[in-house]
């Protein structure tokens, strides 16, 4: 598994797309968040600057959902900063919404809207949400679906596509409310092995573009590849992070070399 | 058998017919009524029970009925008596409305049935426009139509409306109205942090679910003016209305919010992630979905509600049902109620059967192939 997706995403990014500026996008600074009693993220520190590609790993249950969907409080933090492109998220509704315009997210399951076809499914937030006039939000849904390879899909319904296009079409849908940040919780973990070399593709086109970048998968090869960190998380708590090169090759901990030597296995 | 099929080149055999019990009206009835004794059995039971009732049914209704006359002698008391519903026809349709003003009504039913039949046909334009004035503008012009009193239209009584009219101004106004006010109220019961919203909306559900809509009705009829200042007086026909949209309000809310439960949460998720507010993911994204889940729901609460007009007989308003009841009294018609009644429930079988259909049609429309 782990060989094929080096594989699969195996081409070496060029240089431009590897600028990474000095602002920072996303502060977390002493996060902590409970489930009732259950304490699922402990002190989270983590600074993120603009155009960097993090992958975040670490074994099931070790909070990297609940992590990435905290920063665009699609779950709430008890404890701690949150700063998002210089807003912090609090319960304010104006800081959420604001943070959630510039913060995209791709699901493990897509989560398309299935009532709707792919080019409504795009075109909807423009509209709704930043009021964009139908024709131009169809042009931008347009212009994305040819990005991720699926013109042709726009009149089908999601439940008309393969896994892999639906994947594509939710990265599509993502980026037509042109994100400055992009979250990826296990994209490609839903998806049959012949069709997770597709997405990655689109992703890592999109990490050549300088899109910030923050990845929950076991996909290693896409680590090593596009990455610029790689983050190891257990227990609720950031372990290690280094860059993908001393992250596979020098692990510090016990439980990164651990899950290391458990996931690149087989 | 081996030589036989040697005689043709590999891949150009004639393909054998497929045996007689496969194929055809042999076939159908081979597998689907003798394939088993106890299957035999059980045709020739049905052919036995359609044998004794539809027959003599048929006579009844069509072959020994009358059909001409005008007084009770024309009927020969061998079949149904249909003059005597062409004779009451007037009643059945319209209850006591005068005569004169039965235009008022019947050119609402034609603009209502323009209306209802364009928004129904598949792909005609302007379906929005429609709609709006379906919803929004038709009802308030029935409202000065029916009642009158102003546009020099001269003031209809409620207690005069009867009949089949009655019945459909209660049960339209019932479930036009009990469809929002049921999602809202479904809304209000399914939001998290907003409890005192939701012990409102839980407290209303709860109550109107809990007592049978006869009560409501008197309660309506006969224990609200109570409460009223003297002299104040409501309609008869508005608290009944009142009654039977909040009741079956809490029943749609019911319906609603199970489809509401049905819609996995990532789709709220990824609502939220895109930015939509509430407001625009429940309208957009939620509703659009749940209520497409429980459409048979739906309809079912609306074919309930239809029916369940006739109770409002109980409070002294004389509808569809109430109005056959009414004439079977009278003293020169005596004797005919069994025709009032098949009429009704002919009447009553024709709208619930339609809704079901159409019911039936939306959701094979609305299908995205999309199951999850
Ligand atoms: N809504 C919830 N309520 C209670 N516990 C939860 C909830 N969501 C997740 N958890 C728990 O929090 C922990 C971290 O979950 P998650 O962030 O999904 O892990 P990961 O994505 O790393 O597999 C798990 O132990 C999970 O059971
Ligand atoms: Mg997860």
């Amino acid at each position: 598994m782990a060989e094929q997706s080096i594989e699969s995403s195996g081409q070496d990014l060029p240089a431009e797309g590897l600028v990474i500026g000095e602002e920072e996008v996303i502060k977390i600074v002493d996060m902590h968040k409970w489930y009732g009693q259950f304490h699922v993220l402990k002190n989270i520190n983590l600074t993120v600057h603009k155009g960097e590609r993090i992958v975040i790993c670490g074994p099931s249950g070790s909070g990297k959902s609940t992590l990435i969907r905290c920063i665009n409080r699609l779950e709430e933090h008890q404890r701690g900063q949150i700063m998002v492109e210089g807003t912090e998220l609090t319960g304010d509704l104006k800081h959420i919404e604001l943070i959630r315009r510039e913060v995209g997210m791709v699901f493990q399951h897509f989560n398309l809207f299935p009532h709707l076809t792919v080019m409504e499914n795009l075109a909807l937030a423009p509209i709704w949400v930043k009021k964009m006039p139908r024709r131009d939000a169809e042009e931008v849904a347009m212009t994305y679906l040819k990005r991720v390879k699926i013109p042709e899909q726009a009149k089908k319904f999601p439940g008309q596509l393969s896994g892999g296009q639906q994947q594509r079409v939710a990265i599509a849908r993502s980026l037509c409310m042109n994100p400055k940040i992009m979250l990826f919780d296990e994209p490609t973990s839903a998806l049959d092995p012949e069709m997770i070399k597709e997405v990655l593709d689109v992703m890592i086109e999109l990490a050549k573009t300088g899109m910030t970048m923050l990845v929950v998968t076991h996909e290693m090869g896409f680590a090593k590849t596009v990455a610029n960190r790689v983050i190891f998380m257990d227990e609720g708590e950031i372990i290690e992070e280094n860059e993908p090169e001393e992250f596979f090759n020098n692990a510090q901990h016990d439980r990164t070399k651990l899950f290391l030597s458990q996931i690149l296995a087989h | 058998m081996a030589d036989a099929a040697q005689n043709h080149i590999v891949g150009e055999h004639p393909d054998l017919l497929p045996p007689k019990t496969e194929v055809g009206v042999w076939g159908w009835m081979y597998h689907n009524l003798f394939s088993s004794p106890l299957n035999n059995f059980l045709t020739f039971f049905g052919l036995f029970l359609i044998w004794v009732t539809i027959p003599p049914m048929i006579d009844w209704l069509f072959i020994d009925a009358d059909w001409v006359g005008e007084t009770r002698d024309d009927c020969g008391r061998e079949g149904a008596c249909w003059i005597y519903i062409g004779v009451w026809f007037k009643q059945l349709m319209y209850g006591r409305y005068p005569d004169e003003d039965l235009w008022r009504i019947n050119s609402m039913y034609i603009i209502g049935a323009i209306g209802l039949i364009w928004l129904v046909w598949p792909n005609l334009k302007y379906k929005g426009w429609i709609g709006v004035f379906m919803l929004f503008l038709f009802p308030v012009a029935c409202y000065f139509m029916f009642s009158g009193g102003s546009f020099g239209l001269e003031r209809i009584e409620t207690p005069l409306w009867g009949g089949l009219f009655l019945t459909l101004v209660i049960a339209v106004v019932g479930i036009v109205a009990s469809l929002p006010i049921g999602i809202v109220l479904a809304l209000g019961r399914q939001s998290k942090n907003m409890p005192v919203i939701r012990a409102i909306c839980v407290g209303f559900i709860e109550l109107w679910r809990g007592v049978p809509l006869i009560t409501v009705l008197f309660m309506a009829s006969v224990m609200f003016p109570l409460f009223l200042p003297e002299g104040m007086n409501f309609d008869k026909l508005i608290r009944a209305l009142v009654g039977v949209m909040l009741f079956s309000a809490a029943y749609m809310a019911e319906v609603v919010r199970g489809g509401l439960q049905a819609i996995p949460k990532g789709q709220y998720e990824a609502a939220d992630s895109l930015g939509l507010s509430y407001w625009k993911s429940m309208a957009l994204i939620v509703l659009p979905q749940a209520l497409k889940i429980v459409i048979p729901g739906i309809v079912n609460t609306f074919i309930g509600l239809f029916k369940d007009t006739t109770l409002v007989l109980i409070i002294g308003l004389f509808d569809f049902l109430g109005m056959a009841q009414a004439v079977a009294t009278n003293p020169d018609w005596l004797g005919f109620a069994v025709e009032g009644y098949v009429f009704v429930a002919f009447g009553f079988w024709v709208f619930c059967f339609g809704m079901s259909r159409y019911s039936q049609y939306l959701e094979e429309k609305l299908h995205t192939g999309h199951k999850r």
